[in-house]
């Protein structure tokens, strides 16, 4: 298993749509919220994916052919 | 010494070691270097502070580095210019020019980087990396040589010339990603994961982001021990003009300035603008945008600190100025023209935005005023060469001359 810590941006007509709750239908990955502000056409949210790692690309490709804008955020390096 | 104890998040308060982290384990917000402010009232004065270096390090107890690890280039301490000629063009009664051209590779970065590199090498790296729109990549280049340390620097494949010859005359690896610095960003923080290098303003941002302090610092120090009554920062991720504002809150906290009231108005092109365009519209949300403007610097359209340099705008009762990239370039050239500072295009933004905020009314005439030339202009010429006078050609002779000065209105 594996996870990563993303970050997605929506805008006009998606932000209302399901999009995270079928990333978690169509894909085999558990998604854990940990951030969000959302407004009537424009929103974004902070989540950590988890699945293999895969799985996890796959949906990313997905979220983004869907339009979504997808960032990084960088977790830790453990040393130098 | 420093007094820095541990990393708090900003979000959720979240406290952790000194570690080389930047986002929060339970909530994933950025993490900030905090202090022991206590231990340091009655210790770090003003009289202790005047006495060190004329750099950055005079203001050492600020700052997230033991002193055996500091890479150091004489960073910082640059002049704060009385610019009177360009009041007097402005119709403003007090204004100052924080010149921080005059910094090893001619930009603030080097306040940063010079705290990024020092830290990374305390915790170990061997390689120093960045992904930069220009300036930054300069600063880690040069910093990496002097401290031993390998360099790898991302940058977007359309920077200026000056820009790019700025970092490969230090060696360092540089890759020029076709896209723009947002790709480039994406890029370097999935690689921060997969690599152990220091990449400065990602794995080790809030080290980085420090930096900036000291430019707080620097301006309330050399005007007496004193706040201005207004700054006007540049603004590409936000990063700069937010610890602009947190260092001279500190000096107030520690005693050592009164603490007056400073609005902070953050400058931007109108190419590249998300952080103005929320102020704007009111909200703290920042819809990202593509950029397309010559201040290249400041092309970020993802800007990582923005929601925080909104909060600053609020609390500080500031606000923010974007301008067209015309404006821009008429500004560097008055710069130069009225008071003899060369600017980069960045200096051009926070000048013309200083000029538009005067027009509308934003900004007051009356109050003290510092505006923030972050970057020198020999790294943009592109932006200005057919803008400037050129020269008269002459033979070697008086008679020559006498005829083309003539000519050209004596
Ligand atoms: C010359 C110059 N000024 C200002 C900035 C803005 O810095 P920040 O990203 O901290 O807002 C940059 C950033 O690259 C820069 O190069
Ligand atoms: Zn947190």
């Amino acid at each position: 298993m594996a996870s990563k810590r993303v970050r997605f941006t929506f805008e006009g007509e998606r932000v209302g749509q399901p999009l995270i709750y079928r990333l978690g239908q169509e894909f085999a990955l558990v998604s854990n919220i940990r951030m969000a502000d959302v407004e009537h056409d424009f929103g974004w949210v902070v989540l950590e994916l988890e699945g293999e790692a895969d799985e996890i690309q796959r949906g990313i490709d997905w979220m983004q052919a869907e339009g979504v804008r997808v960032d990084p955020i960088v977790g830790d390096v453990v040393e130098g | 010494m420093t007094y820095a104890t541990s990393l708090v998040c900003r979000e959720c308060g979240n406290e952790t070691p000194l570690d080389p982290v930047n986002a929060c384990d339970f909530c994933f917000g950025p993490m900030e270097v905090t202090y022991d402010y206590d231990a340091m009232r009655g210790v770090v004065t003003r009289e202790s502070i005047s006495a060190g270096p004329r750099s950055i390090w005079r203001y050492e107890a600020l700052l997230p580095v033991d002193p055996e690890h500091r890479i150091d280039l004489q960073v910082g301490f640059t002049p704060l210019l009385r610019a009177d000629n360009l009041a007097r063009e402005l119709g403003m009664r007090e204004l100052w020019i924080k010149n921080d051209t005059m910094n090893p590779t001619w930009s603030f970065k080097d306040r940063v980087v010079a705290v990024a590199s020092s830290r990374a090498r305390q915790f170990g790296f061997e390689t120093l990396a960045c992904a930069s729109t220009g300036n930054l990549a300069n600063s880690v280049a040069a910093h990496a040589a002097r401290g031993g340390m390998r360099a790898v620097v991302f940058i977007p494949h359309d920077l200026e010339a000056g820009k790019v010859l700025g970092s490969a005359i230090y060696d360092p690896t540089i890759i020029s990603v076709n896209g723009s610095y947002d790709d480039v960003n994406r890029l370097c923080s999935e690689l921060a994961d997969a690599r152990h290098w220091a990449f400065v303003n990602i794995n080790v941002r809030p080290y980085y982001a420090e930096g900036s302090r000291t430019l707080g610092y620097e301006v309330a120090e050399q005007l007496g021990w004193r706040k201005p009554d207004q700054c006007i920062v540049p603004m590409a991720s936000g990063a700069l003009f937010t610890k602009i504002y947190k260092g001279m809150s500190e000096l107030a906290d520690l005693g050592l300035i009164d603490d007056s009231p400073v609005r902070m108005y953050g400058a931007q092109a109108q190419g590249c603008s998300p952080i103005a365009t929320a102020w704007q519209a009111g909200t703290t949300n920042i819809r990202p945008v593509k950029p397309s403007t010559i201040a290249k610097s400041l092309a970020i359209g993802n800007p990582a600190d923005g929601y925080y340099a909104l909060k600053v705008m609020e609390e500080s009762g500031g606000g923010a100025v974007a301008v067209s990239d015309p404006e821009i370039v008429a500004s560097m050239k008055l710069l130069a023209e009225t008071e003899g500072v060369f600017a980069e295009t960045a200096g051009g933004v926070t000048l013309a935005s200083l000029r538009k905020g005067l027009a509308d009314g934003l900004i007051d005439r009356e109050a003290s005023t510092v505006i923030f030339i972050t970057g020198g202009g020999l790294k943009t010429t592109d932006a200005i060469a057919n803008e400037i006078t050129k020269p008269i050609e002459i033979e070697g002779s008086l008679q020559s001359f006498e005829e083309a000065f003539a000519a050209a209105g004596g």
